[in-house]
């Protein structure tokens, strides 16, 4: 029954981790993330966890996916993206024949020794030591539930784990807002660089060709377009300025 | 977490001892960073622009400061009088407080008082603002201390993950720049990814030894004969390819010339100090030091990835026209000979990566100083050509990224000189004769790298030679206050460790890990 219950929920993780990178449509990309963390949760109600798998419902399926659906639909992306330009050529065959490699591999280790978790303690072990003595002699086997497992969990033997996790939340809001912030104020032009997709090739080397920017690699960059953005920041930068 | 179901329910959970004095230069760091975001949030208006930097070089000295008598502590042998004295544990025995991660602690708190002083100049000519890249730079910091004295594979797995994304942001920080844009996208990705793979390793280590305490793990490997090992060779593996990735070595190299040309240059300097100092902190820690039973199986590994690394990182190197792009290869080939030092798998091999990692951190943090003030505005001029004549125009940086060249191509009177020095000869007294040949030849052809942005800054650049543009270049960068000590400290370093090395190897000997139990 658990093997069952495993092998199920192992599809639908596995169904809805594809989705999300191959659906079209981000919204339905986030919704077939849903699949796979209520697949995990699944997971944890076959492990006996059910305040994990309440938690990872009501959290990650509930509260995370749906800030998800907010920020798509915020941002405006909520319509199929054409994803099938291809920057290196042959990069889908190279990426499947990558993940087919990886999947034989985990296959490999997850399989062949699937009856070797040489860490597990024995049954016996586990009685043992979840029974209580009662003061008369006898024991009676130990009812934890999750929730005091969890406590003790996180505030022993993780403690210190549960705490610098703080640092990490951190980093995530101070990350947030540099990435979303635009500079502001009168600011100094940068000087040209040929842009990212000729990162790899050598750079221009006669200054008349670095300061020209149709010359050289980028010449198939429409020249209207630089000076249109070129003029839009200069007037946004200019009115912030008169502000 | 199957051991906590095994203990009996009590009322009140005994939380665990805290050792307060051995948490502190990682409390002072962190916790800086907090103050710092809290300080600049609440007096924005009344606070002056060198401010941020100063507090943070403080804070940083403040925590090299604070290590001083944990080393003193941890370095010296329990006696009558000090029954405390040697390594020691906390917090359920999931921080370790040894001479390794004491090192590591002042390592990190000299790189961030350096990359401060240093970014402090760049940001504003750059025209970034606030705080926030020193906070993240901080945070990251402690982040690798947290890894260093990790005695848990879940502590040193948010030690990497606080490293890392706050090195993600750094790396994309630069706005105005789509390559930084696009070198913290890439850093992302693909560090996610390994991040991932990384996290797969410790569930199967954990799922082959059934704890993720590394002082656990070790007592079970060298308690239990494993007669199928698979599971556990297989979470070696994994393990190896995150902590392969952070220190780029090939085959996980290919993030590393593309962020370290797009990422701001000061960024770089401590992506290729910190992060990689970070990141074979905790190889160490996991590999020689937990899983010392079993280095047959993984020392091979090490050694192939060892010789890949050096010789990837020489020759790709050579054909390479931008400076950044040359030093993130450079940058690679010194992480091959680290991995050199780590498979050797002695204490005297991980005394040598010590000293590699900070003779390294010092030359790589003053070569991006030079980058950082030679390549101007935007970083735009970094192609060979664009620095050539920089000796000419401005001789105070032509010598010193000459001193730093030299110390990383291993030349006799610099520190880079006696770091590969001791990593070759930990593999030849560990009977690894191959790979010390294979290092001493990557060594020769490497040089030639450092040789030709040597000559470019010396003997090129004849168009320059214009007496009155010469002139108009010596007169118009004047190098800033921030960007000289930083010259001044790292060039001190690189050449007086480069004739007396004995105090610094002596220092890295006594930094020995151990896993404790507290």
């Amino acid at each position: 029954m658990e093997a069952i219950v495993f092998f199920v929920s192992a599809a639908i993780i596995l169904a809805g981790g594809l989705g999300v990178i191959v659906l079209r449509n981000p919204v339905h990309a986030a919704l077939s993330l849903v699949a796979t963390l209520f697949g995990v949760a699944v997971l944890f109600i076959d492990m006996e966890a059910y305040f994990l798998a309440a938690v990872q419902v009501i959290v990650y399926a509930g509260a995370i996916v749906v800030l998800f659906l907010f920020v798509i639909m915020l941002v405006g992306v909520d319509k199929a993206e054409d994803i099938y330009a291809e920057p290196i050529i042959k990069q889908r065959q190279f990426a499947a024949l990558a993940a087919a490699g990886m999947l034989i591999l985990v296959a490999l280790v997850g399989v062949a020794f699937a009856g070797d978790v040489t860490g597990q303690p024995s049954n016996e072990d586990m009685t043992i030591s979840r029974a209580i003595e009662n003061p008369d002699g006898t024991t009676t086997p130990a009812e934890t539930s999750n929730i005091n497992q969890l406590a003790e969990a996180l505030f022993t033997d993780y403690v210190f784990a549960f705490e610098i996790t703080a640092l990490l939340l951190t980093i995530a809001v101070v990350g947030a807002v540099v990435l979303a912030r635009r500079p502001k104020g009168d600011l100094q032009p940068l000087p040209d660089v040929e842009p990212s997709w000729a990162l790899r090739k050598p750079r221009a080397v006669t200054p008349t060709e670095a300061t020209d920017p149709s010359a050289g690699d980028d010449a198939d960059q429409d020249p209207d377009e630089t000076t249109v953005d070129q003029a839009a920041t200069d007037g946004a930068e200019t009115d912030e300025a008169k502000a | 977490m199957l051991n906590i179901l095994a203990q009996p329910p009590t009322d009140a959970i005994p939380t665990p001892d805290v050792a307060w004095s051995g948490l502190m230069p990682l409390l002072i760091l962190s916790g800086g960073a907090v103050l710092l975001l809290t300080i600049v949030s609440l007096a924005k208006d009344f606070i002056p622009r060198w401010f941020t930097p100063i507090y943070t070089v403080l804070i940083g000295i403040a925590t090299g400061v604070a290590a001083i008598p944990l080393w003193l502590r941890v370095t010296d042998t329990p006696s009558a009088a000090d029954p405390n004295n040697g390594p020691f544990a906390t917090l359920d025995s999931s921080f370790g407080v040894d001479g390794f991660s004491v090192f590591f602690t002042m390592l990190f708190a000299a790189v961030v008082v350096l990359v401060a002083l240093l970014a402090n100049d760049y940001l504003r000519r750059e025209d970034i603002d606030g705080p926030e890249f020193y906070v993240l730079m901080m945070l990251s910091a402690s982040g690798g201390i947290v890894m260093a004295s990790a005695n848990d594979l879940i502590v040193m797995f948010l030690g990497l993950e606080i490293l890392s994304i706050a090195v993600y942001v750094m790396a994309a920080m630069h706005s105005r720049r789509i390559e930084s844009q696009e070198a913290g996208m890439k850093y992302f990705v693909l560090g996610a990814l390994s991040s991932a793979v990384f996290l797969y390793g410790i569930a199967l280590t954990y799922g082959a030894t059934g704890s993720t305490n590394l002082v656990e793990i070790r007592e079970f490997l060298s308690n239990v004969i494993l007669l199928n090992d698979a599971l556990l060779l297989a979470g070696f593996a994994l393990l190896l390819v995150g902590f392969g990735f952070k220190v780029a070595a090939v085959p996980f190299h290919s993030w590393t010339p593309d962020v370290y040309q797009g990422a701001p240059t000061p960024v770089v300097g401590f992506m290729a100090s910190a992060v990689k100092a970070a990141a074979f902190a905790g190889m160490l820690r996991v590999f020689w030091l937990t899983f010392g039973s079993y280095r047959t199986d993984w020392q091979p590994v090490i050694y192939g990835l060892a010789i890949a690394t050096l010789l990837v990182g020489s020759f790709v190197a050579i054909v390479q026209t931008d400076v950044k792009r040359m030093l993130a290869y450079s940058s690679i080939s010194h992480a091959g000979y680290l991995l050199v030092g780590v498979q050797a798998a002695t204490n005297e091999g991980t005394a040598t990566v010590l000293f590699y990692l900070a003779a390294y951190a010092f030359m790589v943090i003053g070569s991006f100083t030079v980058i950082t003030l030679a390549t101007g505005p935007g970083d735009a001029k970094t192609s060979l050509t664009d620095i050539a004549g920089l000796a000419r125009t401005r001789p105070v940086l032509g010598i010193a990224l000459t001193v730093f060249l030299l110390g990383q191509a291993g030349v006799p009177f610099t520190s880079g000189f006696f770091a590969k020095f001791y990593v070759i000869s930990a593999a030849a007294d560990a009977n690894s004769y191959g790979l010390a040949i294979v290092a001493m030849l990557a060594a020769v052809v490497a040089a030639f790298l450092y040789l030709r942005i040597m000559m470019a800054i010396w003997l090129d650049g004849d168009e320059v030679a214009d007496p009155t543009e010469l002139a108009a270049a010596k007169a118009g960068i004047p190098v800033p206050w921030g960007a000289a000590v930083v010259l001044v400290v790292t060039v001190g370093f690189t050449l007086v460790f480069g004739l007396w090395p004995e105090p610094m190897i002596e220092m890295a000997r006594d930094a020995v890990p151990a896993l404790a139990i507290g």
